[in-house]
């Protein structure tokens, strides 16, 4: 192996591992905040507002005396499961979608389905997510649905054309002979070969659900007060931006490294799992 | 005078030895054919000579190529001895060129990046070189595109790039693997009559011991990395001496032996088949166009008959296939099968009866299932599966010549030949009676393709049963089948017992497709 090929080789890992340490680092803050926070995210404690970092409070506090860690690390919890239910609508609708449009390709059924999906494409997604809001009121779950529902047509699409290149395989023509039909070929075939694609992309919607969430939550129409929301804490201290500007940066640091981490991994997993593909599905 | 020496070329790739000196030399206006099956290393020979190797490939020994030491030239030199004095043909024509540019700009394109010339004058040139590769622009204008052309047609361009600066040497690496017999014999023809005038020195890479052995002056066998035996073609063929060249020869011309059973009722009744593919319209105000894939196809497979289909590429073959499998509806005539009609309501206990083996072995499986559940999946057509299902994949695979333990791997742990009979035995877990070869062995290795074609043979009388044998490749047809059915266009022009249609062939196309065939003489043959 040449010089070249190892620090390609070591640069593909690192991305991954880089990745996944820091989507771990926040999926732990999350799921610790669910038993532990260092300090009670209602309790206000105004004595003690905007003061710096410190020993005590390692994030400072906010302007109501809140400890910033601890509203990261709940917050970090809304951010996770918004994206997370986000992407899971998208999967669990998109990919039997995309399955069923390339299984009959061609048909009415196919280009219903993928018509549906240029429509649902062609609007702006934060703005309808903006007007979803709107009009069923500001809520998580609000939110949730509105991201899910612009995650459906990329995994619809993905899925199809994934599936569309395994239908000319001679193993499905095999499992045809053996009298098995469109749906079972679907589930049995199909879907297991198309995974790959659906891990990475999976990834990739997920980090754009946490910026989805934050941009709502920053215009007031995602998580609801009291539920911290990293978008929140955004719009809240950015009129004191000059007086406590750990205020701003902290929740902003928290977002840019969940994403910077979700696409790292999306990019390591891709390079991880493409060869295999391409050797394992030949 | 000797044009290109390979002298004890060692060549590794990442430490991993490919080949082990490694000695061939080619003269001006001689045919070096270099034989050997896939992992012989034959191509990573034409690749070293050309030093266009994989990363981390390192030679030793000695490649001189007119006059200069290939080994110890620099990248910029080597640029300037690829194109101007080695050309190279590859396998596919499909890849082998630029969908984007026009045939002309493809081959002036060569001309440009060697010499200093003007546009019009390189484009001059081009049209010289593709009227020598019988592309002449009057017919095939410059500014045709790939896609506009046939494979033969297209492999013409990338041979009329490799000759436009008149190389001393011409590679090609399996030049006709991709194509049809008919084009074959065409390309070879272009090939041997280029050599001969413009006294160019080729090096004719192939797996088809027939091809070189019609070409070729002289001829090097390859294996597992090492030149195992060379000598002047006619010699050599009477001279072999290593057990490899030897299985190889034989393999090449093998004969399966088989059961002969008397005829007895009709298992498959084809009648009139037609079958139409909706074409997009013409234009504006044309109607929906329609092909006819399959057009009034009749035949008749008897109990324990092998019935070979012969055509080239695109004659319907493959629909014909889907058709009687029951996974095509036809526009006009009947399939009946067992004394049903196939198509809707056919039952499945007799779509039991009919099983296929598909060509490529690398794509018939999928990849995430482990053997015993892909050699099991024909179970599908029972109602319920049955207990000892396990036990009866076991049994099918030994029969087809695996271990039982096969059964908890993965198919990518087996090579080609393995999985082709693994393909066997899928087919043949339910016991079927008609057992369709969809180019089943084409794909194969040589050696491995006798090995195959032996196991079909004894099969059959183990089994019973009958086989609808599809191929392009006409020696495997005439071995292996007592009819012959021969389809062109999607019409079957000629049928009868397989050594009078190979004898005495009554149709035109019959009689083409069997002289382009090409064929190793028996030995009787070159005494004479």
């Amino acid at each position: 192996m040449s010089a070249r090929d190892a620090i390609l080789a070591a640069a593909r890992g690192r991305s991954l591992l880089v990745g996944a340490l820091l989507t771990l680092v926040f999926t732990g803050a999350a799921l610790v905040s669910l038993a532990w926070t260092p300090y009670d995210i209602t309790a206000l404690d105004i004595a003690n507002k905007m003061t710096l970092p410190a020993p005590a409070h390692p994030l400072g506090t906010d302007h109501f005396g809140r400890d910033i860690l601890s509203m990261i690390m709940v917050g970090a919890r809304t951010s996770i499961a918004v994206a997370l239910v986000a992407v899971g609508i998208g999967m669990g609708l998109g990919v039997p979608l995309g399955l069923a449009a390339a299984a009959h390709k061609g048909s009415l059924l196919d280009e219903v389905i993928m018509r549906g999906n240029d429509l649902v494409f062609a609007f702006p997604a934060l703005l309808i997510a903006i007007m979803i809001t709107a009009v069923f009121g500001a809520s998580a779950v609000n939110a949730i649905i509105a991201i899910g529902i612009f995650n459906i047509p990329v995994f619809a699409r993905l899925t199809r054309s994934g599936a569309l290149s395994l239908w000319t395989r001679d193993y499905v023509l095999a499992a045809r002979v053996a009298g098995k039909g469109a749906a079972r070929i679907s589930v049995e075939h199909i879907l297991p070969n198309v995974t790959n694609l659906l891990i990475v992309q999976g990834t990739i919607q997920f980090s754009l659900g946490i910026l989805a969430e934050a941009g709502l939550s920053y215009v007031g129409l995602g998580a609801q007060p009291p539920t911290p929301s990293w978008g929140r804490m955004l719009a809240d201290s950015q009129t004191m931006i000059s007086l406590a500007p750990h205020m701003t940066i902290f929740p902003g640091m928290a977002i840019l490294l969940t994403v910077l981490g979700l696409n790292l991994t999306g990019d390591g997993l891709r390079d991880l799992l493409d060869p295999q593909l391409r050797r394992a599905g030949r | 005078m000797t044009l290109l020496r390979i002298d004890k070329l060692d060549m590794n790739v990442h430490g991993l030895p490919i080949l082990r000196e490694v000695r061939l030399a080619v003269a001006a206006g001689q045919i070096v054919g270099v034989i050997g099956e896939s992992g012989s290393g034959k191509s990573m020979t034409a690749l070293s000579v050309m030093q266009l190797l994989p990363r981390g490939a390192h030679c030793t020994g000695r490649i001189t190529l007119a006059g200069q030491e290939v080994l110890t030239l620099s990248e910029p030199a080597l640029c300037r001895v690829r194109g101007r004095d080695a050309g190279m043909v590859f396998q596919e024509p499909m890849t082998a060129l630029n969908p984007l540019q026009t045939i002309g700009a493809q081959v002036a394109e060569t001309i440009l990046v060697h010499e200093r010339v003007t546009r019009a004058e390189a484009m001059e040139r081009a049209a010289d070189a593709l009227t020598r590769a019988e592309l002449p622009p009057g017919r095939f204008p410059m500014s045709r595109y790939p896609h506009e052309l046939s494979g033969g047609q297209r492999q013409r361009v990338v041979i009329a790039m490799a000759i436009a600066l008149r190389p001393k040497l011409l590679i090609a690496d399996e030049p006709t693997t991709a194509l049809d017999v008919i084009t074959q014999a065409e390309i070879l023809d272009l090939l041997k009559r280029l050599v001969r005038e413009e006294g160019m020195g080729l090096m004719l890479i192939s797996h088809d011991l027939a091809v070189v052995a019609d070409m070729a002056d002289e001829i090097v066998i390859m294996r597992d990395g090492e030149v195992v035996e060379s000598g002047a073609t006619g010699w050599l063929l009477d001279n072999m001496r290593h057990p490899y060249s030897r299985a190889l020869l034989a393999a090449s011309s093998h004969q399966p032996e088989r059961p002969v059973e008397a005829l007895s009722d009709v298992l498959l009744d084809v009648r009139g088949v037609v079958r139409d593919y909706a074409i997009r319209r013409k234009g504006w105000w044309g109607g929906d166009g329609a092909f006819r894939a399959v057009n009034d196809v009749s035949f008749q497979l008897r109990k324990g008959e092998s019935l070979g289909l012969v055509g080239e590429s695109g004659c319907g073959k493959s629909t014909l296939t889907r058709a009687i499998l029951g996974l095509e509806s036809v526009q006009g005539g009947e399939i009946r099968a067992f004394g049903h009609s196939v198509g809707r309501g056919f039952p499945n206990a007799l779509r039991a009866g009919i099983q296929v083996v598909f060509q490529d072995p690398y794509g018939s499986f999928n990849p995430r299932w482990k053997v015993a559940r892909l050699v099991a999946e024909p179970f599908h057509l029972m109602a319920a599966r049955p207990d000892d299902w396990r036990d009866r994949v076991a049994r099918v695979l030994t029969d087809v010549g695996m271990e039982p333990d096969a059964m908890d791997r993965y198919i990518h742990e087996f090579s080609g030949g393995q999985r082709q009979r693994i393909a066997i035995a899928r087919a043949l877990i339910l016991r079927p009676e008609i057992l369709i070869l969809d180019e089943a062995v084409s794909a194969l290795d040589v050696s491995i393709r006798a090995q195959i074609l032996d196991l079909l043979a004894r099969l059959q009388g183990e089994y019973g049963l009958s086989y609808l044998f599809i191929s392009h490749d006409l020696s495997v047809v005439q071995s292996i089948t007592d009819r012959v059915l021969v389809m062109q266009a999607g019409e079957i022009v000629e049928q009868g017992e397989t050594a009078q249609v190979f004898d005495a062939p009554q149709h035109d196309y019959t009689r083409k497709l069997i002289a382009a065939a090409p064929r190793l003489a028996t030995e009787a043959e070159r005494k004479a």
